[in-house]
């Protein structure tokens, strides 16, 4: 059967088991989006701007577990994805992403919306394609979601100029398999690496694990805390491994790195052998390379070979998929008690627990953190921008189920909190509450217009303190508080939530808050919400810039 | 010594492979001395020899980064293995009447070839490792080099061993062969263990 580019990619998102994707419109695709309404199983949802369906497609795949997918125009359509590809990128989110190019005979020559879209994704994309016929199309879409979903996971481009997708090419039904040769899967680790891991766990007496997304990536929950009994080894996560061990575990001591737990922080640093498991030894997490933990020996199991001795020096380097290596290392792994070694750290949590909570009427961000997880009873999908709200997000939300918690880990991208709700609102039935910044969600907020065409339950909180928080914590602490542009001009919420035709409520004190929580707990449309926040609050603990995690502060005295 | 690491990749002979490795190495710092690119035995598939500069744990770094781009089949550091490497120059020597004899002498000792002769210049082809062509290089200087062009190294290691990618069919083959190659010396040490 003879079938226009055009159809052979639908038929391929078909085959892949796509049901929707998040795109916008422009000249070069246009021969896809005239077919596109023979395919109502994939739901195509419109976005208002390129970067939201960047973002929406990596919400989607972090819920869902699936690859997600987006589609933009050539030129300019496509330029304004590169900020969501490259946080897919930096956080190993599988996502197929679509463009058009301008026709064959205009590549290279500077045509009207031409851009050299696979030259400007090649540091941001696991892989990228330009298709010159149409008879590529079905080949390429295999190997991209292949590629993606497959291995260290992440975004790959595949890039069609318009006349591809009018040109007619044999179907004769979805490619099989792959054929791969210089990408194979590198899952199943080595015996003697296992065995030489093995053996440095068994001999630690002060072990601690550090999990990562790698952990919630490969679903291997039970395998960790299966792993991490039988070493007795008290469990940390790294910003993205939240999630990925249940924090109402024993085992569990939350997260480590700038805006970690104290205690987390100290674990890390007095423990004699550090298992990273998923993740990869990154400086928010570790604090100054050179001075973190001496003495300790480092395992290091992950998927990407390359990850392993690009940081740290590792002492038991491990190459292979979590869920696979994990469960190779644990028959091996000899039943261990570390009851002093626990004890120490319980010590230090007592002592320096993670409760900046204030008395008095008025918003916190700790506080209302809290509130929110007493009344979704901690069950609630949490997507995050980047700042102070979202380092409160991780500290004071009780995470227990895998892909609860989304967040911009790596690229750190403000602005990611609205259009990744979105997406991930489409994996989901349940609302996703979306933990806003005021400056990130008036970077992005014109997608309230796709959540209501959607009629999307999503929760947006914003956080809002009328400041750049997290920069004026900066500015405060480090740059003796000569605040510049960080006092944010701001439209009222609540009138723009509702020009949008999306239910807006503000709250100013604690009893509106919970007023509100119970006020929206049945309403199943979008609501945004506008939390006043006091001002000046300072996310605690910290390490700050530069500093190592035995360095970690709890007050601006220490600075 | 830095200049020493020798790296061989093989990659898909395909457009874009070498932007793809060109960024990375822009991308990570990597320091590249030389890089040569041509066919190699197998169709389909290019041979690249890299010298890179740096300690064993960058150039480590180098291949293992290397190696996650989709279209290189292979790589491996064979700086620590026996090997023959060579590498052209073309200079172009000023040499008229008066000092034409000197200049063939000293292309006699470095068993170079006069390639072209013009009443003012010659072209000499070099051909050795690269501390015979810097040696030429240096001794042709007095005369004058009004042009030169070096090829950057490629190598090969000695005997009947060989650099060749992984065969196709076998993912679980590919993955081993890779590992065996990536980052351990020839001992098969790991390279990390401080034990």
């Amino acid at each position: 059967m003879r079938l226009t580019g055009a159809r052979i990619l639908m038929e391929c998102l078909r085959a892949e088991g796509v049901d929707v994707f998040f795109g916008y419109p422009g000249g070069v695709v246009l021969p896809l989006y005239n077919t596109l309404g023979e395919y109502p199983d994939i739901k195509h949802v419109l976005v208002r701007h390129e970067q939201a369906a960047a973002h929406a497609a990596d919400g989607y795949a972090r819920v869902a577990g699936r690859t997600g997918v987006c589609l933009a125009t050539s030129g300019p359509g496509a330029t304004n994805l590169v900020t969501g590809i490259t946080t897919a990128y930096m956080d190993s989110v599988p996502m197929v992403v679509l463009t058009g190019n301008v026709a064959r005979d205009l590549i290279g020559r500077d045509g009207f919306q031409e851009a050299d879209i696979t030259g400007i994704t090649l540091p941001i994309t696991k892989h990228n394609y330009l298709l010159m016929r149409a008879s590529e199309i079905a080949p390429a879409v295999k190997e991209a979601f292949h590629i993606a979903s497959t291995g260290r996971k992440g975004p790959v481009l595949v890039d069609i100029p318009k006349d591809v997708f009018v040109e007619e090419a044999e179907w004769d039904g979805y490619p099989q398999g792959v054929s791969l040769r210089g990408y194979p899967i590198m899952d199943v680790p080595r015996e003697d690496e296992v065995d030489h891991a093995a053996a440095t766990i068994n001999a630690a007496s002060k072990p601690i694990i550090i999990a990562g997304h790698g952990v919630v990536q490969s679903e291997a929950q039970d395998e960790l805390i299966q792993f991490a009994e039988r070493a007795d080894s008290p469990v940390l996560t790294t910003l993205l491994g939240i999630s990925g061990m249940p924090e109402d575990h024993e085992l569990s001591y939350g997260f480590l790195g700038m805006h970690g737990h104290y205690y987390a922080n100290m674990a890390a640093d007095q423990a004699d052998v550090v298992i990273g498991i998923g993740m990869r030894f990154d400086d928010r997490a570790m604090g100054r390379f050179s001075d973190f933990n001496p003495s300790a020996k480092i395992v290091h199991i992950d998927i990407d070979p390359a990850e392993i001795g690009k940081n740290f020096v590792t002492h038991a380097p491990v190459n292979g998929d979590v869920k696979e290596t994990l469960s190779r290392l644990l028959p091996q792994i000899e039943q261990q008690s570390h009851p002093e070694w626990r004890g120490e750290i319980d010590q230090i949590m007592a002592d320096h627990p993670t409760d900046y909570i204030e008395e008095g009427t008025g918003l916190g961000g700790p506080w209302l953190v809290k509130a929110l997880a007493e009344s979704t009873q901690g069950q609630a999908t949490i997507v995050t921008g980047v700042g102070q709200h979202q380092m409160w997000g991780a500290q004071y939300y009780p995470y227990t189920r895998a892909r609860q918690w989304v967040t911009s880990g790596g690229l750190g991208t403000m602005g990611y909190e609205v259009p990744a709700a979105m997406g991930a609102q489409f994996a989901q039935q349940e609302p996703i509450w979306s933990i806003c910044g005021d400056g990130g969600f008036q970077m992005t907020s014109q997608e309230l217009q796709t959540v209501a065409d959607h009629n999307l339950p999503v929760r947006f909180a914003i956080f809002n303190n009328g400041f750049l928080g997290m920069v004026r914590q900066w500015q405060e602490l480090f740059y003796e508080h000569n605040y510049h542009s960080v006092d944010l001009g701001q439209p009222d919420f609540v009138k723009l939530a509702e020009a949008y035709g999306v239910r807006g409520i503000r709250a100013t004190t604690r009893a509106e808050a919970m007023q509100v929580f119970r006020e929206i707990e049945h309403y199943d449309g979008p609501v945004v919400i506008d939390f006043q926040l006091e001002r000046e609050e300072n996310v605690w603990p910290m390490v700050p810039a530069g500093a190592a995690l035995s360095e970690t502060i709890e007050s601006a005295e220490e600075v | 010594m830095a200049s020493r690491n020798t790296i061989v990749a093989h990659v898909e002979d395909r457009p874009g492979v070498l932007a793809r490795v060109a960024s990375l190495f822009r991308r990570r710092g990597f320091n590249i001395e030389s890089l040569t690119v041509g066919h190699c035995e197998e169709p389909g598939l290019s041979r690249m020899t890299i010298v890179v500069d740096g300690d064993d744990h960058q150039v480590d770094q180098v291949c293992r980064q290397l190696f996650k781009l989709i279209d290189v089949v292979s790589v491996e550091d064979i700086t620590y293995t026996p090997m023959v490497d060579r590498e052209l120059a073309l200079i172009k020597v000023s040499a008229s009447n008066f000092n034409r004899r000197e200049v063939l002498d000293v292309v006699e000792v470095f068993r170079a070839d006069v390639v072209d002769v013009h009443a003012d210049a010659l072209i000499v082809q070099v051909l050795g490792d690269e501390g015979k062509v810097s040696a030429a290089e240096k001794m042709f200087e007095q005369f004058g080099i009004l042009e030169m062009v070096r090829t950057g190294r490629v190598a090969m290691r000695r005997g009947p061993e060989t650099t060749k990618p992984p065969a196709i069919s076998d993912s679980q083959q590919a993955a081993a062969a890779i590992r065996a190659m990536l980052g351990r010396r020839p001992e098969g040490a790991l390279p990390f263990a401080s034990d």
